[in-house]
């Protein structure tokens, strides 16, 4: 067996240190006030306004109206995060799983096609994409927030490929059973890809939570905020002599990490599960 | 309960290959049919088609009157088992059994009855609750079954059931299956590639070669009476030695070697000798004799399997252990013993049968694919 020295050690806290350090510094210069923030620069040490610091950020009503507190935009944050994420698990599986079982024209063409789609970011169809949403008068609704992103070629793909190692004695003998398209997908596929959708959940969460652009099109109304629109919110203040609260601005990323980083700690098991080994 | 007729079915596949090539097929309620062959001769294909998996091209197959050509594999009243076992991974034994039922809509309380009588016959009672994967491959291969017992089907379809169990857990298997079939009297349709499994399992047995029947017959007869050199050379182990010979009048030359027999002269003069191993003994002094320059021995206990040359042709004799082996024997065969074949068709020719060489009209038995 290896036995890890001392080097290896050292390699392995250098990386932690690059990784966490920042996060660090951003969670212990929040617990200082602006001022002081905006005087002596960022803080390794832990300030005395910790408590204070984020019961402001989660309760007080801000923003330009004066009615969005973080806790609104952490839940609007959260139902974009969960919509895209549970939206795109079940739209891409049903693609994939019509890709995989059903024989149709051009079935490998589609499905090319769909995967060269990866390849574009959103960016690239976020006008027209807006001009639709806009038009069917969708902006400033969860609806225009979530349902134009569904659309997942990465999650067409792993679902895909997943099916595809699913033998096809399986089908066989749920056909002769008595199983209909229907019922095969969720008696026989729906359960034996649990693993795979809490893995394209997880990543499809995390994508949808951290999206920036997109909402900030969608919606005007400060009670669609999500917290990554917040933080720069927080630092648009800087007009004349006000200083930015600083302190609020690294309470509100540290806030907005947590979700994502508690959600793949805990389904981590189940992550590394579904995408490297399958359970059949 | 049912007989199965499949009449003239073909499967042609997209780009014109034809892997079933016209084959009709009678099967009597109760009978147990092996389809042996080697690997893309067709027999799963033909399976396949009777469980409704692929799609029929030509001909119909009908189960019990009913012809089931476009039915959907779950209303041919047929229960199928797989190679892998395809057992649903996710649910326990009982619900593996129970999901075909349930589908049915089959009241819960004779589907608990159902699976108890298949469990229990099968002995997988303690399994109920666990799941596939915590089962050995022959006790999912008894879940299996298990599936297409508790269907009360009137066919039971194998596709290559035992090919994925060890050589000992195969023998065991292949015992159960028998037994099980013959109690339970259901028509059974099984595909295999193992010529012993086909033996031992047959009440028929149906050689398929290049997607066309060679010969259907009881395992006997068609050990006994091979309708090919294909059929020769793949039922029984080891295979029939199969040598050229040219006759002479009443002589049959292998190269230089010499057989002599008053009984061959209807025959022509370019054969296709069929000799089975075990059908060789060495010869006393004085009587006619091939000689074999023994290369090697394959000892099995029982038999000993002693194989050489016979004038630069490969021959394999089952000789008893005790006989003393020297470089060279010298073998002889009662010519009743000898099969023919034609030497371009390989088709059978003719058996020198209570000494007299004929066309041998069969009993029905035995039925050549388009003789």
């Amino acid at each position: 067996m290896y036995r890890t020295k001392f080097f290896d050690h050292v390699i392995l806290l250098s990386g932690v240190f690059l990784m966490v350090g920042p996060l660090l510094v951003a969670l212990m210069t929040s617990s200082h006030e602006a001022a002081d923030i905006h005087r002596n620069g960022l803080s390794i040490l832990p300030g005395g306004h910790f408590i204070e610091t984020y019961e402001t950020v989660l309760t007080k009503e801000g923003g330009f109206t004066g009615k969005i507190t973080g806790l609104r935009m952490m839940m609007n944050s959260l139902i974009l995060g969960l919509g895209f994420a549970a939206g795109k698990v079940l739209l891409s599986m049903l693609a994939a799983y019509a890709l995989v079982y059903f024989r149709f024209r051009f079935a490998t063409i589609t499905f090319w096609m769909i995967f060269t789609t990866l390849l574009l970011p959103l960016e690239v169809r976020i006008l027209p994409s807006y001009e639709v949403m806009n038009t069917l008068h969708l902006t400033n609704t969860y609806t225009g927030l979530i349902v134009p992103l569904l659309a997942s070629a990465t999650g067409t793909f792993y679902f895909r490929q997943f099916f595809k190692s699913i033998p096809d004695e399986l089908l066989e003998a749920a056909r002769i059973d008595g199983a209909g398209p229907f019922k095969f997908f969720i008696d026989v596929i729906v359960p034996l890809s649990k693993t795979m959708m809490a893995a394209i959940f997880i990543i499809m969460f995390v994508y949808g939570w951290n999206q920036y652009l997109w909402p900030t099109l969608m919606t005007t109304e400060e009670g669609f905020f999500t917290l990554v629109r917040g933080i720069k919110q927080i630092l648009l203040v800087w007009v004349g002599s006000n200083i930015p609260d600083y302190n609020q601005a690294f309470a509100l990323a540290i806030l907005a990490m947590l979700p994502p980083v508690m959600i793949v700690m805990i389904f981590q098991r189940w992550f590394i599960k579904g995408l490297t080994e399958s359970d059949k | 309960m049912a007989q199965i007729n499949i009449t003239n079915v073909s499967k042609i596949y997209a780009g014109g290959v034809e892997a079933v090539k016209s084959v009709s097929l009678d099967i009597a309620d109760g009978e147990f049919i092996v389809l042996v062959g080697p690997s893309g001769c067709g027999k799963s294909t033909l399976l396949r088609m009777v469980a409704g998996l692929e799609a029929i091209s030509k001909g119909t197959v009908e189960i019990g009157d009913r012809v089931i050509n476009d039915i959907e594999p779950a209303e041919r009243d047929i229960a199928m088992v797989f190679q892998n076992y395809a057992l649903y991974p996710h649910m326990t034994v009982y619900n593996n059994l129970a999901y075909g039922l349930k589908n049915r809509g089959t009241p819960k309380a004779e589907i608990d009855a159902r699976v108890a009588e298949a469990a229990r016959m099968l002995e997988i009672e303690p399994y109920l609750t666990r799941k596939p994967r915590a089962l050995s491959g022959g006790q999912r291969q008894r879940v299996a079954m298990g599936r297409a017992i508790v269907r009360k089907p009137a066919a039971f379809l194998f596709d290559e059931p035992l090919s994925n169990l060890d050589a000992k857990l195969r023998v065991t298997m292949r015992g159960e299956i028998k037994q099980l079939q013959k109690r339970l009297g259901t028509t059974s349709l099984y595909v295999t590639h193992d010529q012993l499994e086909a033996m031992t399992l047959a009440d028929r047995l149906v050689v398929l070669n290049g997607g066309q029947i060679e010969q259907i017959g009881r395992p006997l007869d068609v050990y006994h009476t091979p309708a090919s050199t294909f059929v020769a050379s793949f039922i029984g182990s080891p295979a029939m030695n199969l040598l050229r010979a040219t006759r002479e009048g009443s002589r049959l030359h292998f190269g230089s070697q010499v057989l002599e027999s008053d009984r061959l002269s209807a025959l022509p003069t370019e054969l296709t000798i069929g000799i089975r191993a075990e059908d060789l003994r060495v010869a006393r002094a004085g009587e006619q004799s091939l000689t074999m320059k023994v290369d090697y021995i394959e000892e099995l206990g029982a038999q000993r399997l002693v194989h050489g040359m016979l004038d630069g042709k490969k021959l394999t004799a089952a000789l008893s252990p005790e006989i003393e082996l020297s470089d060279t024997i010298a073998l002889t065969i009662a010519p009743s013993r000898l099969h023919f074949f034609d030497v371009t068709t390989g088709k059978r020719l003719a058996q020198i049968v209570d000494g007299a060489v004929g066309k041998r009209e069969d009993t029905g038995a035995l039925e050549m694919a388009g003789g």
